[in-house]
């Protein structure tokens, strides 16, 4: 009889192992899915994941993978410290809109003047819109014991409806008409985020970037990650360490929030232009995903950020080239979750094969 | 600017070697703004494409991409498709204005149309249909069905095609029934059948028991199925399976010809950028079956009404007809001018609501 067996450590090799054979299952499955759709599963796999990188038009595509992949990236990475922690901040889409509106606002209310000065003061308003809306669920957990993942989640649609009325009132363009959304800041050089649109490169490229060497030092050379980690593996252990619990919930709500509001600015400032009721199309919760695909580890969440990014592009080029459903790319994207917590029970227990005892 | 022009030039260097390639087929790409099987908007459109695809044979190829939201993600779509060598590129919603616009402007050998907007270039038309007809048709038979004299309306985003058919909705919903009053809610989406399903409940919940929707789905109509007692009309599409009650007729929007004789055009090289506007005459805005379910002399005046508008005899924003605030919008038998329509932003006197700002 096949058993699992708690392992005494989690398996290090697993660790490392896991994302990978998650996505080869997936690969696999995803196959078996595409061939009873009536396609080569081949073709259709390679288009999803080769495509992008090595095709004829790859060099349309790879800048893509910077555009799509840096807002996952950006967020997740704010997400991996609280997870870590055991702090489950769900509204990082939330945080991402209000940072949006927040240096989005500050850019419209320059225009049109030309300075170098716009676009810093946009990222900082960017960021401290983020932590802000991510300082309420964060405040009413310390102070009042309030689950963090329910409010930080209702938030959200709160954010969504302040978007909508940003889109409609105070931000829109003045010049449009009558239609709902705001100037188009990529078009208005002191607040774009732009750096080369072909290369795919703006600053949110670069601050993920930053932000992924910044997070492996904190986590890997500095006591404050040292204090998340202990945290989320032994709370009991953390406390006698002299860990805060209350701060460290705000820390870490404050880095994830920081760091969705800035994903949200540069994103408004440069790929989508404009401040648009459907802004967000769910880069904060996608992120959730990237966070755990990447192991909570920033190099890995890099590769996984980069992975989303291949799967919805190769997922356009599929759907366009070859007639694929999109559910059937949202499948896909839903599997490489599935089989990454499937396969993740080896890290922590081993296959035995056993005799009954009695 | 030169990252454009880099851009351009590196698409249509391409664009020439693959046009060397294909220049047998034609292909045909489409923009969907929710899935094929919305069973309202995209559903349509997506019978235009098969009705695109049967005339043509072998002629044409077409190629599609669903649920594609409104911003960046929708210019990468376009891109994509005309890289891979589409000559004609629907795209079929009022928020892929800028993007086609922009990607457009990259491939100057590609053909675009854009759907409900109003931006056009040299290789850019804008289509859309008189909705707003057959939305007075369906306020002439609401205002006569509902007896709590409350009629909800599930409204998408506030532009002026969604405001233009609350108001030609009301005007002639109030024409049959001077004590109509119309609940509009904003939902602030094109296809999401959970929030288009809880706004039709709300709307219930407030007494209308007639729903009128904006939306894509069918959500609002098995919501009304559930209610027992409310009338919808099928939005964009028959939704012939709720009829004949709650569903007691429809607006259908008919692309197909349309798209044949587009793409005939970019195959015999005689395309155009137009601007075109049809509605019940031409056939682009269809009305479907008035079930048994409303009364016969309702269904009666109803059909006299579609004939008036399908042969132009009467114009369903005639006046006198005043804006909200009480001033004076059309006189005694003024029609309505197509641009005041284009950009409609204000309701007409009797609704109560405001348009979200």
């Amino acid at each position: 009889m096949i058993m699992l067996e708690k392992r005494p450590q989690p398996s290090r090799a697993w660790t490392f192992a896991t994302p990978i054979v998650a996505v080869l299952l997936t690969m696999v499955f995803g196959g078996l899915l595409f061939a009873a759709l009536g396609q080569d599963p081949l073709v259709t796999i390679r288009t999803i994941f080769f495509d992008p990188l090595f095709s004829e038009f790859a060099w349309f595509y790879r800048p893509q993978l910077l555009i799509k992949g840096a807002p996952l990236v950006l967020i997740a990475i704010g997400l991996s410290f609280g997870f870590r922690a055991g702090i489950w901040n769900i509204g990082a889409e939330g945080q991402y809109i209000v940072g949006a509106i927040c240096g989005a606002a500050v850019g419209l209310a320059f225009y049109p003047m030309e300075s170098f000065i716009i676009l810093p003061l946009m990222v900082v308003a960017g960021a401290l819109g983020g932590l802000l809306w991510a300082m309420i669920p964060g405040l009413l957990r310390v102070k009042f014991g309030t689950n963090e993942i329910l409010v930080s989640l209702m938030l959200v649609y709160v954010a969504e409806q302040l978007l909508a009325s940003m889109a409609l009132g105070a931000l829109r363009n003045p010049e449009g008409m009558g239609f709902p959304g705001s100037r188009n800041l990529a078009q208005y050089p002191s607040a774009s985020s732009w750096i080369t649109q072909s290369a795919g490169m703006h600053w949110g490229v670069v601050t993920a970037l930053i932000a992924v060497i910044f997070a492996y030092i904190a986590l890997s050379r500095h006591i404050f990650g040292f204090n998340v980690r202990l945290s989320g593996q032994s709370p009991r252990a953390a406390r006698f360490a002299g860990v805060n619990p209350g701060k460290l919930i705000l820390i870490c709500m404050g880095i994830s929030g920081t760091l969705a509001g800035l994903a949200g600015l540069f994103e408004v400032a440069g790929p989508a232009g404009q401040v648009s009721i459907d802004f967000n199309v769910g880069y904060g919760f996608t992120a959730i995903i990237v966070a755990f695909l990447g192991r909570l580890h920033p190099v890995g969440i890099l590769l996984a950020g980069g992975l989303m990014a291949l799967t919805y592009i190769g997922g356009e080029i599929a759907q366009s080239n070859l007639g694929l459903p999109i559910a059937a790319i949202q499948i896909l994207q839903g599997m490489l979750l599935f089989f990454l917590l499937a396969v993740d029970v080896l890290t922590n227990y081993r296959i035995t094969s056993a005799r009954k005892a009695h | 600017m030169t990252t454009k022009t880099l851009l351009a030039s590196a698409a249509l260097a391409l664009g020439l070697a693959t046009g060397a390639t294909a220049q047998d087929t034609t292909t045909v790409g489409f923009v969907y703004v929710g899935p094929i099987g919305d069973g309202g908007w995209t559903y349509e459109h997506n019978k235009g494409r098969l009705a695109v695809e049967e005339h043509f044979g072998d002629a044409v190829e077409t190629v599609f991409v669903e649920s594609v939201p409104e911003g960046p993600d929708a210019e990468r779509v376009m891109t994509q498709m005309a890289l891979q060598g589409a000559d004609l590129i629907f795209t079929t919603s009022f928020g892929y204005m800028d993007q086609t616009i922009n990607v457009a402007a990259q491939f100057p050998d590609v053909k675009f149309e854009h759907a409900t907007g109003y931006k056009r270039a040299d290789n850019v038309s804008t289509y859309s249909a008189r909705f707003y007809e057959g939305r007075a048709v369906q306020g002439h038979i609401a205002g006569q069905m509902t007896e709590s004299n409350i009629i909800g309306y599930i409204a998408s985003y506030p532009i002026p095609e969604v405001i233009r058919g609350i108001n030609a909705a009301y005007l002639h919903a109030k024409e049959v029934n001077p004590d109509v009053e119309f609940r509009i809610i904003w939902a602030y989406t094109w296809f999401d059948p959970a929030k288009e399903a809880e706004a039709a409940n709300v709307l219930i919940e407030q007494g209308a028991d007639v729903i009128l929707q904006h939306t894509d789905s069918t959500a609002p109509q098995a919501a009304a199925q559930a209610a027992g007692n409310v009338v919808t009309f099928g939005q964009a599409s028959d939704m012939a399976e709720f009829a004949p009650f709650p569903r007691v007729s429809s607006i259908i929007d008919d692309w197909a010809p349309y798209y044949i004789a587009r793409t005939q055009a970019v195959i015999d090289g005689t395309w155009e950028s137009t601007d075109t506007w049809d509605g019940i005459g031409p056939g682009m805005v269809g009305i479907g079956e008035i079930t048994d379910a409303v009364p016969a002399d309702i269904k009666a005046s109803a059909e006299a009404l579609i004939e008036r508008l399908r042969t132009g005899e009467y114009h369903a924003f005639t006046g006198p007809i005043n804006r909200q605030d009480g001033s004076v919008w059309l006189a005694d038998g003024e029609i309505a001018d197509d641009g005041t329509l284009a950009g409609m932003n204000f309701y007409v006197e009797g609704i109560t609501a405001e348009i979200p700002q």
